[in-house]
This record gives C-alpha cells, structure tokens and sequence, in this order.
C-alpha cells in the first residue's frame, strides 16, 4: 500500500525499529539474566551483565526459601493467594458480566438503559472513591483480611469490564435469531445456554484474559485489605524489595520478580491476540 | 372459520404511528401478502401477528383464539427470517428440531419429522453440515425446513427471498407456491417486491405509512387499484397515471387528455358519469398500448386507435417499451419487439380501454 | 367470538402465572447488574459524604463544609502531588503518544516480522506496575544499574542518577510508564492507520503526493480522532497512577514523586484522616472528570454529526 521501493529508507525503518525492540526488550532480559547471576557478582559489576557462574538456585530461594517480612517460605504462599483470589473472580466475574451482558444487549426491560450506563461508568471511578466503602463492607461481613473479600471485590468490581466487553460483543448477534429463537420456543436460558454462548468462545476469552491479568496484578487492594501471609503477589513483591534494602539479594529477588510476572506473560505469549483485543475494546467505549 | 383476525390493530414507538388500525382477516389455506415500501409497517404487523413484538391497541385472532396475551412459543406459528436466522452453532438438523426441543417432543418423533422434511426440500445430504458451511439458497432451504417441520396454524414469512440473487429468488417463488399448493398451509407473507407479490399471493394486502390501501386477490389489486398509491406501485413498468377531464359526448362519457387538435379522447364506463366535466386521474397499464395490429378484443368499442409521438424506445428483447407523449404528459407502451419506431416520429397505437382506471385528483381514489 | 371469552379469562391466569415463572430471569438479569451499579453509586456517594464530615479514624456525621478540601489542598503534600501530576501527565502522555505514533507508522511500513515486534512493544502492557516500578529502581539506581554499568566500561564521570535526584526523580516515573504502555498507544495507532481507506492514499500517490506530505496531509488527519482517545486513556492512568510510584520510588526522595493517588492512601491509611483522604479522592476524581467530561462532550457531538451525515 505505501511507498516500498526506497531501499535506504527501509533500512533505516529496520534499523529504528529494531533498536527501539531493543530498548523495550532491557528491562527483561535484565531481570532474566539477574535472576541467573549470584548477588556478590551484581554487587561487584552492576544489574546489566552475563552471567559468569549461572545461579540456578536463585529461583529455588525465590520460590520457597526466601524471607518476606519474617517469614521465610519464599513467594509461593503469595503465588497461591494471588491464584485463589484471580482464578475465582475471574470465573465469577466472567460469567456473570456474561450474563448481564446478554441481558441488556438481547432483550429490552425497564430500565436497562439506565443501568447499563451506571454499571459502565465503574470504568471511570477510581479505586480511591471506593477504598473506604470496601473497607467497610468488607468489616461488616467479616471478610477483612481474607482471600475471599479480595475475590469479592474484584468480582463485583469486574462486572463494569465483562457486562460492557460481553455486552459489545453481544450486540452485534442479529436480533432475528433471537425472535427465530423465541419462536421455536425458547426462553431466556435456553436461548443463552444454546444459542449465545455457543457463539461466545472469542469474547469469554478476551474477557478471561483481560479480568486474568488486572486481577493478577492489581497492588492497592491487595496491600490495603490484607496483611502478612494474606497477601497477594503483588504486595508482597514491594514488601520483599523493601525488607532486603540492608543486605542485597538482586539474583534472588529477580528471580522472585520473573516468578511473580510469569504468570501474566505466559497469558500474554500464548493469548496475545485475545490480549490486544482485550485492550482496544476497553479503549473504544 | 378465520385461521387469523386482526382487528383495530395500532403500534405506536414513542410518539410515532406505525401501525394506523389495521383490519384484515385470513382464510385457512389462503396466502396473504402485505406487500409495501419500506417503512410502510408491514413487517410490524408480521411480527406483532408472531407475537415479538405487542401492539398498542387491538387483538390478534389465530384459529379463533385470542393471542394477544400469548408468548410467539404458544400461538401455534412457524416463521421464515429475512436473514434465515439460522442458529451458526447448532448443525442442520439441530436447526430444524429446535423448536421441538424446546418442547420436549421426543427424539423419535424429531428424526422422524426432519426425515420427512428434509425429503420435501431436498436438503436431506446437508443435515449434518453447519449454515456456515451452505450457500444462500441452502440456507434458505433449511429455513423453510425450520418452519415447515412444525406444521403450525399459521406460517409467517418475512421477506425470506430478499437475500438471493434474482435467478435463485425466482427459482424460490416457484418452489414456495408450489409447497403452497400441495400443504394447503395458510400463509402470511411480507416483501417489498410487487412481483412476488403478484406471483405468490391469493391475497394481497397493500400498505402503506401503517394503513392497508387495499386488500383483495392480485387480479382484482392489479386490474382495479383502490386508489393511486396501489395503482403506481403495483406493476413495471407502473401504471399510466394522466391528467384528464370528463365530458359528455354524444349521450356518452368520455375522457379526453389534451386540448383542441391534440385532444385524445377515451371512452370510459358509464359509472363514471357523476364526473361529467370535472378533472380525474386517468390511468391506463402500458401493456394496454400497443402497436395497432395487436388484438385486445373483439367488443365494440373496447378498442380505441390513437395517434400520438414517439419520445424514447427501450428495447427489452421480449419486447419494447415505447415513450409516448399524450397531451402535456408522457406514458409508457409495451409494443411488439417487431415494430421499430423511430425517435419524434408521429405513430398510431392501439388502446385497450376496457382497462382504464378513473381516480379522483383530490383524494386518489378510485372512482370506478 | 364465543371462543373470545373463556381465551381471555385463561390468559389474564396464565399472565400472572408467567410472571412468576420468570423471576429467576429477573434475579438473573437485575442481581448482578445491580450489585454492580449499587456499589458504584453508593460508594461514590458515601465517599463524597464522608470528604464533608469531621470524620478522622472513624466515619462519623456531621457537616464541615469545604474544610477538608481547603486543608488537603493546603497541605504541601497535596501541592507537590499535584504539580508531580501535570509534570507526569504531560510528559508521559505527550512521550508515549510520540513513540507510539512513530512505532505505529514505521510497523505500517509492511515491514517483515511485524508480528513479533508488535509482541515486543506490548509486552509491558502484561506485566504489573509492581514488577515495573521495581524492575525500573533498578535500572535507574546509580549505584546499580546503567550509572555503574557505564561507570565500570570506563566513563567513569557518566551521571544517571535521577532517581536520587528530587528534581528529576518524577522523570523516572515518566520513563517506566511510557516504557509500559506506549505500545498500546502504538497499537491504538496502528489499528487506525490499518483502517485508513485504500483509495484515499492511491487517490494521493495519484495526485502525486510523497510518502511525507501522503502522511502529513492525508493519514494523519484521520487518526486524530483516535489521538483524542490515546490521550483520554493515558490522561485517565496518570491521574490513579499509584503502583507505580509504590514500587519504582516510593514516592521518594523524600517527598519528591508524590502523586494524588499516594495522598490519599497516606490520608487514608497511614494518617487515619478518612475525611481528608476522601476528599484527596474526590479531587482526584473532580481531576479526572475535567478529562472526561469534555471528552463525553466530544464523543456525542461526534456521534450526533456521525447520525447526521
């Protein structure tokens, strides 16, 4: 489509581009190679080296050895909580917002408009204007400090993302399938259950990714409605940095970060597709 | 008894009209159309009789049972989708059990019923596929198999030929009249297309801004329009419509188009006599001006032989549509495709008069 | 007519009864939607309520007018925050906007491996502003990262230390964020330059126009819808920005990368001055409505001349 024939200037387009991929790329290869290298041989030369001897182990400590604000049982405690929060909430929330999703773009009832918009408008407030009210609710149903409150806010909270993402995808069903549908005598569920959500694999697993990454790296909940052995990845992470500041362990605490990040990577290299769309359909309100 | 009564039907969205008190009534076995231009409101009323959408005001009678209170599920109606509305997820036959799915008929009885359907549309190699994987006309196909496995009271088309191209929609007409003919099932069928209209129907019911402007068989709607409306969009090319005026002559009405030399007069029927000197709408169907050797009939009288100027001939290959100019206005004529014309030239054209409509300037009615 | 009768009585029954047979679609449709949309907007009311009350561990009633607001916004705290965030926000939005029209424009060049350097600008986009910000100290710590890396390959005067530095520290946040999420502004771009019509740039190559006035006068004009969105979202993200800050500086030295976020989680948490900390949220809030607001503005006008067209 645009010019191809200038032969330098295309060079020269390689040669920005790969070195801007270059740039992107330090951070982690970086924190790789960290993770690799003992701590005396970061001290001496600087977080930016080959490794000279490779330290495996790193990631053993990391895992299960290291100590985060008096307890030494690595990251893995923190890794299990943060799966038990984002696994169930992502389900739930998936489901859900599936649900309402189809309810407000398929079929017409009192109010939807108006509920519809309320419900979006979860995407605009910030996690600020409801810190108080959740540390209320979660006081008052005794979920402070627990696994499940995280799960419950970032549930309800999730509905915003997964009723508008389903719900944008859902319009775009003709309405003559739906009336086909009501016809042959199928009511509500059935008409989900056999004719939606069948054609739902695309937008259920942009919605999976989407709700998987930000629950999976979300901070300000986590470190501020959990403490101690409660915490997700995440908090603990900055705890971990925190505690070391006196006697650096940058190998072992790189190797914490890539465990803490694999995650969410690994959601990215094998649904990068579903990711970007994930991304520009949150973009295009 | 009536397979189905609409009665004092109104829809309003907000604050606009769509539907302005309709009244139509259906045999068993008859095959309705509402035919009219888009907007007109006819598929409003295809899917208020389904019951998808509710009226405002009025009931809707099916087999003599008021289904105004009554979900699509439960009214005993089958119906064919513009877009088919195939479900993409469920194969061909999934499709067409659906709707017995959903009311627990049982597995037997289903594969039984696809059998039997599948057969009637040949569609019985493409049950296992899925509507991804099938051309339009299949598609279309399975959408009638969809409905006619129900057997219902009452089949709702609406406009299911309107995505095909035009040899397969004309292969289609035939096909769905002659299912017609063999079931007997009693139809309501919607198009915006005069011509299916005209083929398909026993009944057509023409619409236009949520009001029936007519509702009769197709000869009696293409013959007698009720009114101008019905008169130009029925037909193509449309009906003649010309600025005349009544007058007596010779103990006989007649009506005239033009003035002094130029004046072309036609006989009209006697009815029309309470016009005598008054201005009407003339409207004539092309196919009743031809070349002046055609015979239209052997009445006395019912043939009038007029002389006029030739502005613009298309010739289709059947046969030729000529521009004639008749007074101040023009009009079509469909000659045979033998006769050649030449530009401005001045020729003579048979008239069949028997088929002259009269409407009133003011109101558009028909006056006789 | 005689079947009209008993029909409608049967009806009449049968409506009630389907009115009940359809509540659990009606808990299904209205439980979700309105537990969503209630904790929204009670929330956001409570929170507001709270900002206008005496409130300081607890939440209690009682009326105090702007008093919160006016000492929040006295405190210097506050006013460092602030002028952190117009640095922040500007920096960061007009640096990510500029590298990401750039990659977006040289990725529309039909180069080979688009796909994989796509993957490696949006990469970040996965990773958690915790891993970021502390993957960033590192870099960006002079006794550590790329100062001593150059340091120890000779140049041994290379100063990078602007992490220590109170003036420039809020630029390491600048650097981390546009790290993070200038891809998405690239794929923003990219998916509008993709969407450009065909013709219109054959119609161009035509009129004889060079691949730089082809962008600058027939491309880029069309993407600057998309701008206004990039620029939106990105706004929307510096003003909560807070993880981050957390993880890469701590809001540190000192006070020195202090963001509204951090404030109100200070006021919040740390203080225990919930009505402070509420109304350090609401100005956040108020902050990021003057964003939106107009650009809700924007949007209708543009769907209303979108209709009209």
């Amino acid at each position: 489509m645009r010019d191809t024939s200038f032969a330098p200037g295309r060079i020269l387009i390689y040669l920005i581009v790969s070195l801007i991929a270059a740039a992107y790329l330090v951070p982690i290869i970086v924190v790789v190679l960290n993770s690799l290298r003992t701590s005396e041989e970061i001290a001496q030369t600087s977080m930016i080296g080959w490794p000279q001897r490779w330290a495996w182990s790193n990631y053993g400590i990391a895992w299960a050895d290291f100590c985060v604000a008096q307890t030494c049982a690595g990251i893995r405690p923190y890794m299990l909580n943060s799966a038990l929060v984002t696994i169930p909430a992502t389900i739930i929330s998936t489901l859900l917002g599936a649900v309402a999703g189809y309810a407000v773009s398929l079929w017409r009832f009192p109010g939807d408009r108006w509920i519809y918009g309320i419900v979006t408008l979860g995407l605009f407030l910030p996690q600020q204007m409801r810190l108080l009210p959740w540390t209320i609710v979660l006081r008052d149903v005794g979920l402070i400090n627990t696994l499940s409150g995280l799960v419950m806010i970032h549930t309800i909270q999730g509905l915003s993302f997964t009723t508008l993402f389903c719900r944008n995808y859902y319009v775009a069903i003709p309405q003559e399938l739906i009336r086909a549908a009501r016809v042959d005598g199928a009511g509500f569920y059935r008409i989900f259950w056999r004719i939606v959500l069948p054609l739902s694999p695309p937008i259920l697993i942009v919605t999976v990714i989407w709700q998987f990454t930000h629950i999976w790296n979300e901070f300000l909940y986590g470190v501020t409605f959990t403490t101690g052995q409660q915490q997700p990845v995440t908090a603990a992470l900055i705890a971990l940095t925190a505690a070391v500041a006196d006697i650096p362990q940058y190998g072992v605490q790189s190797a914490a970060v890539m465990i803490a990040a694999l995650p969410t990577l690994l959601v990215y290299v094998f649904g990068g597709r579903y990711f970007v769309r994930g991304l520009t359909a949150g973009a295009v309100k | 008894m009536a397979a189905l009564t609409i009665r004092d039907v109104y829809k309003r969205f907000h604050s606009v009209e769509v539907l302005k008190g309709i009244d139509l009534e259906m045999d068993s076995g008859d095959f309705t159309v509402l035919v009219g231009p888009s907007g007109c409101g006819k598929s409003t009323l295809l899917n208020i009789i389904a019951g998808l959408e509710r009226q405002s005001s009025g009931n809707i009678e099916i087999g003599g049972r008021i289904v105004d209170n009554i979900a699509p599920r439960d009214r005993d109606i089958a119906m064919v989708f513009q877009s088919y509305a195939l479900y993409p997820s469920m194969t061909v036959r999934q499709n067409i059990t659906f709707g017995m799915e959903c009311r627990n008929v049982p597995r037997v009885q289903r594969d039984e019923a696809v059998g039997r359907v599948a057969k009637l549309l040949q569609i019985e190699a493409l049950l296992d596929r899925k509507p991804g994987q099938l051309s339009g006309g299949q598609r279309q196909r399975v959408a009638m198999g969809r409905a006619l496995v129900r057997d219902p009271l009452l089949f709702l088309f609406d406009e299911p030929l309107s995505n095909l191209d035009a040899q397969l929609r004309a292969e289609m007409r035939i096909e769905i009249k002659l299912l017609h003919q063999r079931l007997g099932s009693t139809i309501v069928y919607v198009t915006h297309d005069q011509i299916e209209a005209m083929t398909l129907a026993t009944r057509i019911a023409v619409m236009r801004q949520g009001v029936v402007q007519q509702f009769a068989d197709p000869e009696t709607v293409y013959n007698r329009p009720a009114n101008l409306f019905v008169a130009r969009f029925m037909g193509a090319p449309p009906m003649n419509t010309l600025a005349a005026r009544l007058e007596a002559t010779r103990g006989r009405t007649v009506a005239v188009i033009g003035y002094g030399e130029a004046a072309i007069r036609f006989p009209v029927p006697p009815e029309a006599e309470g016009w005598n000197g008054r201005d009407v709408v003339l409207g004539i169907r092309p196919e009743c001006i031809a070349e002046p050797t055609r015979h239209f009939s052997d009445l006395p009288g019912a043939v009038t032989t007029i002389v006029a100027s030739v502005e613009m001939v298309e010739p289709t290959g059947a046969e030729t549509i000529v521009v004639l100019r008749l007074g101040d206005e023009r009009a079509l004529g469909r000659v045979s495709p033998d006769v050649r014309h030449r530009l401005s030239e001045t020729a003579q054209f048979a008239v069949d008069t028997r088929k002259i409509s009269l409407f009133d300037p003011a109101s558009g009615d028909r006056i006789t | 007519m005689t079947h009209a009768v008993p029909a409608a009585v049967q009806l009449s029954r049968q409506g009630t009864l389907s009115a009940l047979r359809r509540l659990p679609e009606y808990l299904t449709i209205w439980v979700p939607l309105l537990l969503s949309a209630g904790h929204l907007v009670s929330f956001a009311l409570w929170t507001i309520w709270v900002s206008f009350t005496p409130s300081t561990l607890l939440p209690v009633s009682g009326w105090v007018g702007l008093r919160n607001y006016t000492s929040v916004m006295a405190t210097r705290n506050w006013t460092i925050a602030f002028d952190n965030l117009l640095l922040f926000g500007s920096g960061f939005v007009l640096l990510s906007l500029l590298i990401g029209l750039v990659l977006a424009i040289l990725l529309d060049q039909r180069i080979r491996g688009e796909n994989v350097l796509r993957s490696i600008f949006l990469y970040p986009m996965a990773v958690s502003f915790v891993v970021t910000g502390t993957v960033w100290s590192w870099l960006l710590n002079p006794g550590l990262g790329i100062q001593k890396l150059v340091n120890g390959l000779g140049w041994t005067a290379f100063r990078f230390d602007w992490l220590i530095d109170r003036d420039m520290a809020i630029w390491t946040i600048v650097i981390a964020a546009v790290w993070q999420s200038s891809g998405f502004a690239m794929a923003l771009f990219l998916a509008g330059l993709r969407s450009v019509d065909a013709d219109l740039v054959k119609a161009a190559q035509i009129d004889g126009a060079g691949p730089i006035r082809l962008y600058r006068r027939v491309i880029l004009p069309t993407l600057w819808p998309i701008t206004v969105t990039v620029v939106v979202i990105q706004l929307q993200f510096a003003i909560t920005t807070f993880d981050l800050v957390r993880a890469l500086t701590g809001g540190g030295p000192g006070i020195a990368t202090l963001l509204p976020a951090l404030v109100v989680y200070d006021f919040m948490f740390q203080r225990g001055l919930l009505a402070r900390g509420a109304a350090a949220a609401v100005l956040m809030l108020l902050t990021l409505l003057a964003v939106l607001l107009p650009y809700a503005a924007w949007q209708y006008a543009q769907r209303r001349k979108a209709a009209r067209a």
